[in-house]
């Protein structure tokens, strides 16, 4: 699973990135490298022979040992600061198949993003290995049944890729002029129309919207066979990647701000009833977030404490059953955050009955100051809360290569911004809520003059703020 | 390496009879819709229509290349989503629409009226309007629009209102108001009786707003689109 670089530090902190080794690092980008990409030790010949065995063999099982503990282990022996062997080198181990040599790169790339740092013509070569794998997939040629969560991870690296590249390029100050002659010559490299009409293309292509539709009736059992084709000898990759491209399209939008149109995205799936998606434990997580965060930012409080409630117990539950798992800090991660969204959902339109008992215990122990916080309106709070638990939102433009500054951090700033005014219209609300529960049945025109305002504002604000703000008054 | 690959548009054959909302839905990452679109937004002025969906799939164009942003239909676009309340379409909008800009008018100007207009501050809102009518103008029907979402939420609060505060929040007064008010008794089962102290008592129809008793929904002054549009909000 992708590694975020928000991971090591609290906030929107992309510090990590500028750290000084680095710098020095990616202006000497033409430096020779200390290891030989065209070395392929015993242990990774070994790796692939079998692993293009067993996916010509379909072997499901045996394809998901080697991608989810073989690949691991070998990259903590033999491969902690470097690059796996080269796909050309390996090549003639695996008959030269095209499209194993196109998986093989998926994951030689993914593994200088999680423990190096890719250098930008590594970023535009890892792009142009994802055009041709999607390429291949969908036309069709591609007949195997690969472990859903290979077909998860790729999905979720292809738009963690895309969201760096949109933050890299967004970098300006200590780009050098290699890397900006780059930038602005290979446009296309990483381009938001193309990374939104591949998932697109995946999710027309397999048909998967009506696949699904016809799940329902029993038509097909897609979910029923947990999206595998045993019986017909298919290929499961194409309608899989359909699927997972699904939450996909919900991720890219809620990164670009467009929460409406995100879980317009998502309504195929329904996150409420198990499915293909919540057999793959980083695709139920990211789904329900994404879910949780849009439904915040659209005032949909109650909508998004039910999800995070629910996510947050099946988290609880399952958490020991991935500790071994190289996603395991992720997990845990997005659990903190989940946390942070409840924390602010509840603050905003108290719904304590919506909450399991034992996430509310963990909530309380977890933030249970920073909410007294909150309900005393401390905006500073909400912003921390939101910078921490927020995604990494992107400018999907290129940025004006002749400014050099650095314009990474603008896409998130409006979402905050929109978020605390968001904050501060409920802080009206917030008196009245406090003041309904010291007086049980109060005449709106005592209340009225409490506040200071007169009868009718007060009216008609409480109309206007309680009821479209999506929170139910208890009281009449 | 090929760095020559384009972009994957997945072929597409837009015969002319699919309407723009069709065509949204179907292929809405192409940048070779947006002066349809665009066209879509002055046609909506004009006829006094409004499709959302096709809003937001333009300003999310505009943000994928920030050069053919064009400020006017921007603008037109925030002014029908604000005739839209109370729907959130203005707060989806605003997302969507860099930082930058909405620091300039004729943004500004409208993210006031729309916070006005979501604390129901009417009479902030109807001395903004007035000050700004050149921005509002050019979206015929804006004035009756807001009207009818005051309208609305006056009737979630209130069974029983002074003249003055139904003024006030629909911007009417002395003949027309009278006028209006006729009509509201003789069509939408209104009622007007004398105050006390002068002046009049304006009765709303009971809904289960405003008269909590109610279960079900008997007000009909309110056009049930204005109604189904708070079911996404409310919970």
């Amino acid at each position: 699973m992708a590694y975020e670089s928000s991971s090591y530090g609290g906030g929107y902190d992309d510090s990590y990135e500028e750290r000084p080794e680095l710098r020095y690092g990616r202006d000497a980008e033409q430096q020779e490298p200390d290891y030989d990409t065209n070395f392929v030790p015993d242990a990774v010949q070994s790796f692939v022979v079998y692993l293009y065995r067993y996916i010509r063999e379909k072997n499901v099982y045996e394809i998901l040992q080697m991608y989810e503990l073989n690949f691991q282990k070998l990259s903590e022996r033999m491969f902690k600061q470097s690059p796996w062997p080269a796909a050309e080198a390996i090549a003639p181990y695996v008959d030269n198949d095209h499209v194993f040599c196109l998986l093989y790169r998926e994951l030689w790339f993914r593994h200088v993003y999680a423990r190096l740092t890719p250098t930008i013509t590594q970023r535009m070569d890892s792009w142009d290995n994802y055009c041709s794998l999607f390429q291949i997939i969908l036309h069709g040629n591609v007949n195997m049944q690969l472990p859903n969560q290979w077909l998860w991870d790729m999905i979720d690296e292809f738009i963690y890729q895309f969201q760096s590249f949109c933050q890299y390029r967004a970098k300006l100050k200590t780009k050098t002029e290699q890397e900006l002659a780059l930038l602005r010559e290979y446009a296309d490299v990483w381009n938001v129309y193309g990374v939104l009409n591949y998932l697109q293309a995946l999710i027309e292509k397999s048909n998967i919207i009506q696949i699904l539709e016809d799940d329902k009736d029993g038509g097909t059992n897609f979910t029923a066979q947990n999206g595998y084709d045993f019986q017909g000898g298919g290929s499961n990759v194409l309608k899989v990647l359909g699927y997972f491209s699904i939450v996909g399209l919900l991720r890219v939008h809620c990164l670009l701000g467009d929460y409406y149109c995100g879980l317009k995205c998502l309504l195929p799936i329904d996150i409420h009833q198990p499915g293909v998606y919540s057999n793959v434990v980083g695709c139920q997580i990211t789904t329900v977030y994404y879910y949780v965060f849009a439904n915040l930012m659209l005032r949909r409080y109650v909508e998004a404490i039910k999800a995070c409630n629910q996510i947050l117990l099946i988290i609880h539950k399952t958490k020991q059953d991935h500790q071994a798992s190289s996603q395991f800090q992720q997990i845990l991660k997005k659990n903190e955050q989940l946390y942070a969204l409840l924390a602010i959902c509840l603050s905003l339109c108290p719904q304590g009955k919506l909450v399991d008992e034992t996430v509310n215990s963990q909530l309380r122990e977890k933030q249970g100051e920073k909410m007294l916080r909150m309900q005393r309106n401390d905006e500073a709070v909400f912003d921390e809360l939101f910078s921490f638990a927020c995604p990494k939102f992107i400018t999907p433009s290129p940025p004006n290569y002749d400014e050099l500054v650095n314009y990474n951090q603008d896409a998130y700033r409006l979402q905050l911004k929109l978020f605390l005014s968001e904050v501060r219209q409920q802080q009206l609300l917030s008196s009245i809520r406090s003041y309904l529960k010291l007086y049980s049945a109060i005449p709106i025109s005592k209340l009225a003059s409490f506040m200071d305002v007169d009868e009718p504002t007060l009216r008609l604000y409480e109309v206007c703020v309680v009821k479209f703000a999506g929170w139910k008054v208890s009281s009449s | 390496m090929q760095r020559d690959r384009l972009v994957a548009t997945p072929e597409r054959d837009v015969a002319p009879q699919y309407t723009m909302e069709q065509i949204v839905a179907v292929n809405p990452y192409n940048p070779d819709i947006l002066p349809d679109l665009e066209a879509y937004v002055h046609e909506q002025v004009n006829h006094q229509t409004y499709s959302l969906d096709t809003n937001l799939c333009l300003l999310r164009l505009y943000q994928f290349e920030p050069s053919r942003m064009n400020i006017q239909i921007v603008a037109r676009i925030l002014v029908k989503a604000l005739m839209a309340l109370p729907a959130p379409d203005f707060n989806l909008c605003m997302f969507l629409i860099p930082e930058k800009l909405q620091m300039e008018e004729p943004f500004l100007t409208l993210i006031t009226l729309a916070h006005f207009l979501e604390t129901a501050r009417f009479r902030d809102f109807w001395d903004e309007a007035e000050r700004n009518r050149q921005i509002l103008e050019v979206v015929p029907g804006f004035e009756q629009a807001i009207q009818r979402f005051a309208l609305h939420v006056l009737s979630l609060s209130y069974q029983r209102l002074p003249r003055l505060v139904l003024a006030e929040a629909i911007n009417m007064e002395g003949l027309s108001l009278d006028k209006f008010l006729e009509h509201q008794v003789v069509n939408n089962g209104w009622s007007v009786e004398k105050a006390p102290g002068g002046g009049q008592i304006i009765g709303l129809p009971a809904n289960e707003h405003n008269y909590p008793e109610l279960k079900k929904n008997i007000a009909d002054s309110i056009p049930l689109e204005h109604v189904s549009k708070l079911f996404p909000v409310l919970t």
